[in-house]
């Protein structure tokens, strides 16, 4: 090159342009629904948490419980063996401080997404969710947390009948 | 096996900016037209054309290998598009690589383009699709969130602070200094200047991450018949591996990329490779985050499990040190137009074993690199060794 080559191609548009109208564009609002089938396994993992419960797959083959269910084990490549129900309870595997949302508006207070490990899960293994109840400066790996729920007769069967994980 | 050698014998680019002027097809043009000018080919020469880039939703257009099919002379020829997310800018190299070895053709062309900006208000808003619809999506996640908490749990493991990690964004944004092609190359930036940017999702700031970017690369691969021929100083691929590991990413040890591993092991085993200490002079691992730099330096056996911060704070990784790391600049200075970034680490070394690197040059004639990109839920590695 980029020794040989002095001037490389690409226009930088800059916000002068768009302002000045020196370039021209157009612009598109698709509409894209989608509906999508809960399948089998994940279809019990949340007919279990409209009941307020976890729960797991076990392999025997592996010798291990995880979560989310799966119908099938991705390692030995046969059906799973078992369901299991979990204790609603876990350990901070990870988090974050989130203080942007995803188009990059600033929040005042952050959202902390964090990855459980699960308690009875063989070997320990997590869900993503969400911690509340603690002060951010609070958080840490480690940290042993358990769900809140929502009111049974707000609960339809979602992630969401869990309202978030706070420490225990 | 019976596989033919494969050299790359020509590269182009363009700027890459956060918003260009020419469309995908016309960037895609630009960069295919110099690499084949590079080497002195007209587009009647190439046997097939290989296309590299992200997602569809990216651009609002349906099969879009197909849209961009012109600009990087595909039409009435062999043609295919791959895609494996942000690992797709070393994979489409090694898909043209077994176009060639194979025996099916002598000549391809692969290009790589994104073009990031089309996607309003955020190209975020396409990439929140790779979280699980059912059981993760409801929960409103930010693309951040799953960077974030991975570095989180590499610091954690490691006991690392978050200067160890901005050491790598300062010194790929100084490298990029040096490129001509940069967006965000800054000789100047400081650790401080890291260490104080904007919190966006902690431990994650605003100078951590790569920017949004619209640019295109273009290579020529070459059967060693013709690439003897057309070329003085033809740069050989040596080694190619890819790996997958599990989508659900939250059971995943999220401290190591071992599938980062498993595609540098099938590379380094193919380019006989059995010490990558001392066989790598230059490497380019992918690095849209700073801790990805380090994470994946790991994963390419170059460093043991968190020692590639200690290294970086040494100065091992600079141009002038002895383990050259991003000399282009990476993600983080050049520029993440997602494809076409992988693909700029591919040129980067052919470039730099050529000795045509010109400020960027590292020193002491380096014989053998290595690439490597990353992408699908994090969980994708796309492995080229190349040497000459």
């Amino acid at each position: 090159m980029t020794a040989k080559i002095e001037k490389f191609p690409g226009v930088y548009l800059r916000e002068a342009d768009f302002q000045e109208g020196n370039v021209l564009f157009n612009e598109w609002d698709p509409n894209a629904e989608y509906a999508w089938d809960t399948g089998v396994a994940i279809g019990r993992y949340l007919a279990e948490l409209k009941e307020g419960r976890l729960v797991g797959v076990h392999c025997r083959e592996c010798r291990r419980t995880v979560i989310p269910p799966r119908n099938f084990c991705e390692w030995c490549f046969r059906p799973m063996d078992e369901w299991v129900i979990l204790p609603d309870t876990g350990t901070v595997n990870t988090f974050s401080l989130c203080y942007v949302t995803w188009d990059m508006q600033y929040l005042d207070e952050p959202e902390i997404p964090a990855v459980i490990d699960i308690d009875g899960t063989q070997p320990a293994v997590g869900i993503m969710h969400m911690l509340s109840e603690v002060d951010p400066d609070e958080v840490k790996i480690g940290m042993k947390v358990q769900a809140v729920w929502k009111p049974v007769e707000e609960r339809q069967g979602s992630i969401l009948d869990i309202k978030y994980f706070k420490p225990v | 096996m019976s596989m033919r050698k494969v050299a790359v014998v020509g590269a182009g680019m363009t700027k890459f900016v956060r918003r260009a002027q020419e469309t995908g097809k016309e960037l895609s043009y630009e960069a295919s037209k110099m690499a084949l000018d590079y080497c002195d080919l007209s587009l009647d020469q190439i046997d097939c054309v290989v296309h590299g880039t992200a997602p569809d939703s990216f651009d609002g257009v349906h099969m879009k290998g197909e849209y961009l099919a012109d600009g990087s002379g595909g039409w009435r020829k062999p043609y295919t598009r791959c895609y494996v997310g942000g690992g797709t800018g070393v994979f489409a190299p090694i898909h043209g690589w077994y176009h060639v070895a194979s025996g099916l053709f002598d000549l391809c062309l692969v290009v790589c383009e994104e073009k990031m900006s089309s996607c309003q208000p955020h190209p975020q808003g396409a990439f929140l699709t790779i979280f699980d619809h059912t059981t993760e999506r409801p929960l409103g996640p930010n693309l951040l969130w799953i960077f974030a908490m991975e570095m989180n749990r590499y610091m954690h493991t490691y006991g690392l602070k978050k200067e160890d990690i901005a050491r790598v964004s300062v010194k790929n944004k100084r490298n990029a200094a040096d490129h001509p092609c940069s967006l965000l190359g800054d000789a100047d930036i400081t650790l401080e200047d890291v260490m104080n940017s904007p919190v966006l999702a902690w431990p994650v700031q605003r100078l951590d991450v790569s920017p949004v970017t619209d640019g295109a690369v273009a290579l020529v691969l070459a059967a060693e018949h013709v690439a003897r021929r057309i070329s003085d100083n033809p740069v050989w691929i040596e080694g190619v591996g890819w790996n997958l590991d599990t989508s659900y990413w939250t059971n995943r040890d999220l401290c190591y990329p071992r599938y980062v591993e498993n595609a540098a092991r099938m590379a380094y085993d193919m380019a006989g490779i059995t010490e990558p200490r001392k066989q790598i002079h230059i490497a380019e691992p992918y690095d849209p985050f700073d801790y990805k730099e380090l994470h994946h330096l790991e994963g390419l056996l170059l460093f043991d499990r968190g020692k590639a911060p200690e290294a970086t704070a040494l100065g091992i990784t600079q141009r002038d040190g002895d383990l050259p790391v991003c000399p282009s600049g990476g993600l983080l200075g050049v520029g993440n137009p997602i494809a076409a970034a992988g693909l700029m680490k591919v040129a980067e070394l052919f470039w730099q074993l050529r000795g045509e690197a010109g400020a960027r040059q590292v020193p002491g004639q380096p014989k053998r690199g290595v690439a490597q990109a990353w992408g699908d839920l994090m969980q994708v590695g796309t492995v080229i060794v190349m040497g000459v």
